[in-house]
């Protein structure tokens, strides 16, 4: 054990080629103390008295118990052996889901695990790329989507992205838009206004803009500009909403407040969030369905897939260890 | 010295040298306008207003001027350029218009619906109609389109109603504006294409998203985003209507004559001259001075004309600007 | 702690084989639009065929009536002034104006136009003199051909530009030969190299800029030995696009070069006598030989507008070669795309 000492500071080094004087350290270093290692942290099951339980999650801590989870109603869309394919290269392979009203799903998985995709296919959006096929059935109240004309679907089935895409025009116009382009005639902004007004509601965007409906979508923050988009998908009255990643492109603020508009929102849709975020998923979702390289690995409630997973596979995701 | 042009620049001269160059290409625009209006003076001061009316044949007061010798009387320099500056209105607007619907769709097509095998015939195919000069457009009007409208579109009939006021033989404003039309398309359709590649598609595929169907979610978003590329293709093509001399020199039949609107379909067989074509086709007669100040006067017309469009664009591109369209 | 194993990899799902046909589904069927809509779409696809059959019709008519007429000895023999142009010489001479008038103007557009570009992007001040440059390219763009052959008419008819053309005995001078025909072309052409150029520089990044400074180079010393090379394609391209409008250009060959048959030397040095003089260049021999000139031999019209058009699609597909070439070392421009 070397310990450099003060008093050899500022003399010449024997071995120093260049035979300068080298300056004194700045700080002496203690190569032979104790070391200082930081425990892994203890998976502790905490029950509270509402009878909900609180799982730590790996670094966390313990988390605070979570609110209430959605009561699910009836089924609005269900995937049989869903697979899709891009060229040869089987995206998808054989999803099986039931999508329900009144709660959220959230689809958690690593990069490349085919949640996007099976997302994009619940509103045929997969169709748009030249290379890409679809097997199985998807179902939505019981009739077979290919059966429905592609732009009624789009209508019942909205979705909001992962980057804020508003249009280059005014707030008014934004969530008026799927309204007016939807009918046979272009109703008048008076007809269409209380709509605009309830959407706006909806996504607790109505307060900071209700004065300002006509300036230019683009020029507010990021946050507000994906509520603006959340609004504008409710404003054509969905069924089901789907999210893709949402959040990933907001600060924490914007995040809190669209996690706590999707919790309100869930008792009149059925929502699904495609999310890499496993803190989030927790929050949010009440049934949990993990993907990976295509698979459907696990699907059940949130407690039960974070707190006792019961695939391997599952367990190793959720505590961390790859992602 | 040129010791000095060996040694490393220094920045300073640098500098100096390019900013020259640059302010070159200013002196010349100066010297442009002011060299052709001080030639196109003498015209303006005989006729004064009246220059923009129609006061007569302009053909015959062109002749005039040319008869008139190198000392031209003050009557020779009458001149109303109204059937000129008529038959450019009349070839720019059509032609811009019919060009910019066809190109505004092609363009369309090109970025979106077109398949794969077609759009990369139409690709290059465009690239080519751009790069083709106007003496070739002229070529084939005056060859092929001229004789098949004069023989073929033109009925007998037609030609006696309108005997005693003009001869319709086939060149015509039809061919006029056919090939102008072809002849601005390409370029526009460029433009328009670039400016369309240039809007991010994710507002096209969030609008589809929201249940519009692709032709509707196309032009309802991507094309009103992109109208301030549109205009600047649209403005360009327009200034190239404008200043077109050879082609339609060659196809409009040289005869300074305003189509009437009144003769019903007739009106399109008619010949007309635009104040470019006509240029051209008198500048060997330029050395006689009053033939020179009236052609001189056009050209500085066909100038401030040509400013005044880009200036109209630019007026028009402000309010664009508002909604964070890419101006 | 670490886990152990890596996790197991699912079953392996036998080969599905290919992956299903596209069935029959409820697509975007144009019958379910509004009318309007499949209006605009059929109207869409109309003009989309109608500008494919119009390219295609000009380029194979041009090319079957070209073959038609063209002959080797039309291009190697001069023409000759005759009652029936139809039987009597070639275009050679115009063919050789064409060359020498498009070489004269690309030579001079040049290096102004690097020069303006490269002021612009790299220096730039003040900014309210960049824009009015900005802008006065913008309009040398925009004006009419016709409105700058008179221009030069008027520039070089001036006295001490006499040296340029050829001047009388009373002081009277010409105006027109070969070297003001070639300034002016340089004018057409100046505004499409100034783009190139002007796009390739502001397309490379900053930190090449940086590097250079930070190894103690100078300012202009970067900029000619570490920006100007690197857009050596950029300029290629818009020289080719240049020298393609130059080709092109039949109203400034009128007014400015005489537009006689053959090339008439002026004065008695050798070489420059032939730029003092006048001459015609291949499009004005098509102009002239067409019904609406004088010479009324369309034959020889079609096949020198043939060889014009050989000319310039071979520089557009310079342009493209060039760009591709250049695109490998990352530098693209945009005419259209390759998209």
């Amino acid at each position: 054990m070397i310990e450099r000492d003060e008093q050899q500071a500022g003399m010449r080094h024997a071995s120093d080629p260049r035979g300068e004087i080298l300056p004194p350290p700045v700080r002496r270093i203690r190569v032979d103390g104790p070391p200082t290692v930081a425990l892994p942290p203890q998976a502790e099951a905490v029950i509270d008295g509402d009878g909900l339980s609180a799982t730590t999650m790996p670094g966390a801590g313990t988390m605070p118990a979570r609110p209430q989870r959605g009561v699910a109603g009836r089924e609005r869309m269900s995937l049989k052996t869903l697979s899709v394919f891009y060229g040869d290269n089987e995206a998808v392979k054989g999803v099986s889901l039931s999508i329900r009203e009144g709660e959220v799903l959230a689809l958690i998985g690593p990069s490349g695990c085919g949640k996007t995709t099976l997302l994009r296919t619940l509103n045929r959006l997969t169709e748009l790329t030249p290379s890409a096929r679809r097997a199985g059935v998807i179902r939505i109240d019981g009739t077979d989507v290919d059966d429905i004309e592609v732009t009624a679907l789009r209508r019942r089935v909205s979705m909001v992205f992962q980057q804020p895409n508003p249009f280059p025009m005014s707030i008014f116009d934004n969530v008026a838009y799927a309204l007016r382009e939807q009918g046979a005639k272009r109703p008048s902004k008076k007809v269409l206004e209380p709509y605009v007004i309830e959407a706006l509601g909806r996504a607790g965007l109505l307060d900071e803009v209700k004065d300002k409906l006509d300036h230019p979508a683009l020029r507010l923050s990021g946050g507000q500009q994906q509520r603006l988009c959340i609004a504008r998908a409710l404003a054509a009255g969905p069924e089901v909403l789907l999210m893709d990643e949402p959040c990933s492109a907001l600060d924490p603020k914007s995040t809190a407040v669209i996690e706590d508009l999707i919790v309100e929102l869930r008792s009149s849709l059925a929502v699904v969030i495609v999310t890499h975020n496993l803190q989030q998923a927790y929050r949010v979702g009440d049934h949990v369905a993990f993907m990976y390289l295509g698979d459907l690995v696990e699907y059940g409630p949130t407690e039960q897939v974070f707190s006792a997973p019961k695939a391997e596979r599952t367990r190793d995701y959720v505590r961390g260890s790859f992602g | 010295m040129l010791e000095r042009l060996r040694e490393p620049w220094t920045d300073r001269r640098a500098e100096r040298v390019l900013g020259a160059l640059a302010c070159l290409v200013l002196l010349i625009i100066i010297f442009m306008i002011v060299f052709v209006a001080l030639r196109a003076w003498p015209s303006f001061r005989e006729n004064g207003l009246s220059w923009f009316s129609a006061k007569g044949n302009a053909d015959v007061q062109m002749s005039r001027m040319v008869n008139s010798g190198a000392n031209p009387t003050n009557a020779d320099y009458q001149f109303g350029a109204w059937p000129l500056i008529f038959g450019t209105l009349l070839t720019t607007v059509f032609a811009t218009v019919l060009g910019l619907v066809f190109s505004l769709l092609s363009a369309i097509f090109i970025v979106e619906f077109a398949p794969e095998g077609i759009r990369r015939l139409i690709v290059p195919v465009v690239r080519l109609l751009a790069a083709v000069p106007s003496v070739i457009y002229g070529l084939i009007g005056i060859l092929v389109l001229t004789p098949f409208v004069g023989n073929h579109l033109i009925s007998s009939g037609r030609k006696k109603s309108v005997e005693f006021v003009i001869q319709l033989s086939g060149t015509s404003l039809l061919v006029a504006v056919v090939i102008l039309t072809i002849m601005i398309t390409p370029i526009m359709i460029a433009i328009t294409v670039d400016g369309l590649y240039a809007i991010p598609r994710a507002w096209k595929e969030g609008a589809v998203a929201l249940g519009v169907n692709r032709w509707r979610a196309m032009w309802t978003v991507t094309v009103r985003a992109a109208r301030p590329a549109i205009m600047a293709g649209a403005v360009l093509a327009t200034a190239r209507a404008l200043g077109e001399a050879i082609m339609i020199a060659m196809v409009s039949g040289a005869k300074a004559f305003s189509p009437n609107p009144a003769d019903g379909l007739t009106f399109i067989f008619e010949p007309m001259n635009t104040l470019a074509a006509n240029i051209v086709q008198n500048s060997e007669s330029i050395n006689a001075p009053a033939m020179q100040a009236t052609l001189y006067a056009t050209a500085l017309l066909l100038l401030v004309g040509g400013f005044a469009l880009s200036l109209g664009s630019w007026i028009a591109k402000q309010p664009l600007k508002k909604y964070g369209t890419r101006a | 702690m670490a886990t152990s194993t890596p996790p197991a990899l699912p079953p392996l799902r036998p080969a599905g084989g290919a992956p299903p046909a596209r069935k029959r589904r409820a697509n975007e069927s144009v019958s379910t639009w509004r009318w309007t809509d499949r209006i605009g779409y059929v109207l869409m696809w109309g003009a989309g065929l109608l500008v494919c059959a119009i390219g295609l019709s000009i380029v194979v008519y041009m090319m079957f009536r070209g073959l038609q007429y063209l002959r080797p000895s039309l291009i190697f023999s001069h023409p000759q002034a005759g009652l029936d142009q139809s039987k009597t010489g070639g275009f050679l001479d115009p063919l050789l104006g064409t060359i020498l008038l498009t070489v004269l103007g690309i030579t001079i557009a040049v290096p102004i136009a690097i020069g303006a570009a490269t002021w612009i992007v790299e220096y730039g001040r003040p900014t309210w003199l960049a824009r009015l440059v900005d802008s006065g390219i913008e309009i040398i763009a925009g004006t009419p051909d016709i409105v700058i052959a008179l221009f030069g008419l008027v520039l070089f008819q001036q006295g001490i530009f006499g040296w340029m053309s050829f001047t009388a005995q009373g002081g009277a001078v010409f105006g027109r030969s070969f070297l003001t025909a070639g300034c002016m072309m340089s004018l057409i052409a100046m505004p499409m190299v100034f783009a190139a150029t002007r796009e390739g520089l502001q397309a490379i990044p900053g930190h090449v800029r940086e590097a250079s400074y930070a190894l103690g180079k100078t300012k202009a010393a970067t900029i000619r030995r570490v920006l100007l090379p690197s857009v050596k394609a950029n300029i290629s391209t818009g020289a080719a696009l240049g020298m393609g409008r130059i080709a092109g250009d039949t109203a400034i060959v009128v007014v400015l070069l005489g537009a006689t048959l053959t090339l008439d030397p002026e004065g008695g040095v050798p070489g420059l006598k032939v730029l003092k003089g006048t001459g015609g260049t291949l499009t004005s021999f098509v102009y002239n030989n067409s019904p609406a000139g004088e010479g009324n031999a369309p034959q020889k019209a079609y096949a020198a507008a043939f060889v014009l058009l050989l000319i310039v699609v071979a520089l557009n597909f310079a342009v493209d070669l060039i760009a591709r070439s250049g695109a490998k070392t990352g530098l693209e421009t945009s005419r259209l795309g390759a998209k």
